[in-house]
């Protein structure tokens, strides 16, 4: 494992309704031990599992969006957001939870994780990889 | 060239398993390595010994079974998924403490390490799924 290799998930779908989104984000916990260039890119419905204020109650499974939050300490901080597909299910920026890390290249400055970023840019974003796993 | 394989869905319910193995033979007979092959979500569910189709129709588990003992493929179940959806090899059934375990010849359970793994040690990886 000489090289660092450029991983991209991409989550598609919204936080709940399948298991995707939960197995998704186990995988970059997992992941992060390995110390490669990470990033997160949410579009299609996965704009949603960034939402904030997710409430699981009546549906009787385990919200898992607080665990967003936890990424920055994994050294995940490119968390990608498609601005088309914010766009296309009423939803801004505002509406997502509040996601940090603290820069230790800026005297551990905390600055957002969330990048809302186009369509155009997110293809690009894309092709820049080496190893893409879709969600 | 080296590949990495994913599978993502579960067999006969939807046709990635079938796909998987369909790209992995042709992938060997043009040459190509493919070291590992990485069974997530309900992609889990190939790996299971118990499964009995109809006689007149393929047999998933055992053709990836047959495939990977002839060419030595890693089939790698991960571990988390696998427990959710009640797959066990006998080490985890007995740590568990379950009457019976159900992993096919050919797998082996692991953990999700071994599919970034597989990304970094391979030139391409490709994903089986919805």
């Amino acid at each position: 494992m000489s090289d660092i290799k450029k991983f991209l998930y991409v989550n598609r779908k919204p936080p709940y309704g399948t298991i995707y989104a939960l197995e998704s984000l186990e995988v970059v916990l997992i992941g992060a031990a390995f110390e490669q260039d990470v990033s997160l890119a949410f579009l299609d419905d996965g704009v949603f599992q960034l939402t904030r204020g997710q409430n699981t109650d009546a549906i009787g499974v385990k919200n898992f969006s607080p665990t967003f939050r936890a990424l920055g300490d994994y050294e995940v901080t490119k968390l990608y957001v498609e601005r088309e597909s914010l766009d296309e299910r009423g939803l801004t920026e505002g509406d997502l939870q509040e996601i940090t890390y603290e820069d230790e290249d800026d005297d551990w400055e905390e600055k957002p994780s969330i990048r809302v970023v186009s369509r155009a840019e997110m293809a690009e974003i894309m092709a820049d990889q080496d190893v893409v796993l879709s969600f | 060239m080296k590949i990495g394989v994913v599978v993502s869905e579960g067999p006969y319910t939807h046709q990635a398993a079938d796909t998987a193995y369909q790209f992995v033979k042709a992938a060997l007979d043009k040459g190509h390595e493919v070291p590992r092959v990485f069974f997530y979500h309900d992609g889990v569910n190939v790996s299971t010994r118990l499964s009995v189709p109809p006689q007149d129709e393929r047999h998933i588990q055992k053709q990836w079974t047959a495939l990977a003992q002839e060419h030595e493929i890693d089939l790698v179940v991960c571990i988390a998924a696998a427990q959710r959806r009640g797959l066990l090899d006998e080490n985890e059934a007995k740590r568990q403490g379950k009457d019976a375990h159900n992993i096919a010849e050919g797998f082996r359970i692991s953990g999700l390490g071994q599919l970034i793994e597989m990304g970094i040690q391979t030139d391409r990886l490709v994903t089986f799924g919805d």
